[in-house]
């Protein structure tokens, strides 16, 4: 008996001692941290999905992580809406336009060029399964500079236990908000997905901005 | 021996305590959200203007009776809802307390004041 306590008790330790250890990661963040962009522009999203809501689905979730990683976000619809006036009818086409452009219109430090990959259901042999995947790049609109990339897939499917943390509770709200007036799965699981893919604070995630009293935390 | 099995049950409970609160450090969110993302959602689905600038509104009551501030974005696509629906005092009105909220929305901001006046295209 009192062996037993004695090795769970150093299970637990060990446990304890490695739990909250963030996996070191050997993402370069050393252009993303010269730049200190304050704000980001958030294009329409490129979609290779087929479900036409995709691409407005995955824009309008965009904000939430953004924002409360700690950068101000222009505003997502009337962007949509300054694109479209000006010709701009496809997402293709407002993420082929010059920095430089970008910046002297919106005055945005960086942008923000999601592609949504997978959208809506995929069905498996014993039961479907609503998926979101998307990649992000933020790029510096003073320099054309990238600055950081990364992915993420959400699944109707998974255990949507999110662990706690701030990461959790975002993805609790971004799900908690879509759930009370929109009942749309794919949209739902967006939500998830943009939460994953755009907060700050996690291993090769975005860094926190000027917002965020975390800000410059990171090392 | 019966009290060395106390005292490692007393350490294995104390530990898996340590375990327990460890990692849960207070999250905090910057922002109240409302139902600010579903209703730009709403919007590119062109469902009515009128009953998003209620819910925004109510949401922007919400905010401010709890003191927190209004996410980015909010107030100015509040104000391009106005514009939309013909309140141009209104819409300047919210476009205004974007700016005066975040600064760095001020390039952009200025174009759509300009372009909500005039109703001109941009250059």
């Amino acid at each position: 008996m009192k062996n037993i306590l004695q090795i769970l008790a150093a299970a637990a330790l060990i446990l304890m001692m490695t739990g909250c250890a963030t996996t070191p990661v050997a993402y370069d963040y050393s252009a993303y941290k010269a730049s200190k962009p304050r704000s980001i522009l958030v294009l329409p999203p490129v979609s290779h999905a087929p479900d036409i809501d995709a691409s407005p689905s995955m824009l309008s979730v965009a904000t939430l992580p953004l924002a409360e990683a700690g950068y101000y976000v222009l505003p997502v619809a009337p962007v949509y809406e300054t694109f479209r006036q000006n010709g701009v009818m496809v997402a293709e086409d407002a993420q082929s336009i010059e920095v430089r452009k970008l910046r002297e219109i919106f005055g945005a430090d960086a942008a923000l060029y999601i592609t949504v990959e997978k959208y809506g259901s995929v069905y498996q042999v014993l039961s479907s399964a609503v998926i979101v995947s998307a990649d992000a790049k933020l790029v510096d609109l003073r320099t054309g500079e990238m600055l950081w990339q990364g992915h993420a897939q959400a699944s109707s499917a998974e255990n949507q236990n999110n662990g706690g943390g701030l990461l959790g509770m975002l993805v609790s709200a971004a799900v908690n908000q879509i759930v009370n007036q929109v009942t749309d799965r794919g949209h739902q699981i967006a939500g998830v997905a943009s939460v994953r893919l755009l907060s700050a604070g996690h291993p090769s995630g975005l860094l926190y901005g000027p917002y965020n009293p975390k800000y410059e935390s990171e090392k | 021996m019966m009290k060395n099995d106390a005292s490692a049950l007393r350490w294995l409970m104390a530990l898996a305590l340590l375990l327990l609160v460890g990692c849960a450090h207070q999250p905090v969110s910057l922002y109240q959200w409302g139902s600010y993302q579903d209703q730009v959602y709403l919007y590119f689905k062109g469902e009515s203007r009128e009953a998003q600038i209620q819910a925004l509104e109510k949401d922007l009551q919400v905010m401010q009776a709890a003191h927190r501030p209004v996410p980015p974005g909010l107030r100015a696509h509040l104000g391009m809802l106005y514009a939309e629906t013909g309140s141009d005092a209104k819409a300047q009105e919210n476009l205004l307390a974007e700016k005066a909220s975040y600064p760095e929305s001020t390039t952009y901001i200025d174009l759509l004041l300009k372009k909500y006046q005039k109703q001109v295209a941009l250059p």
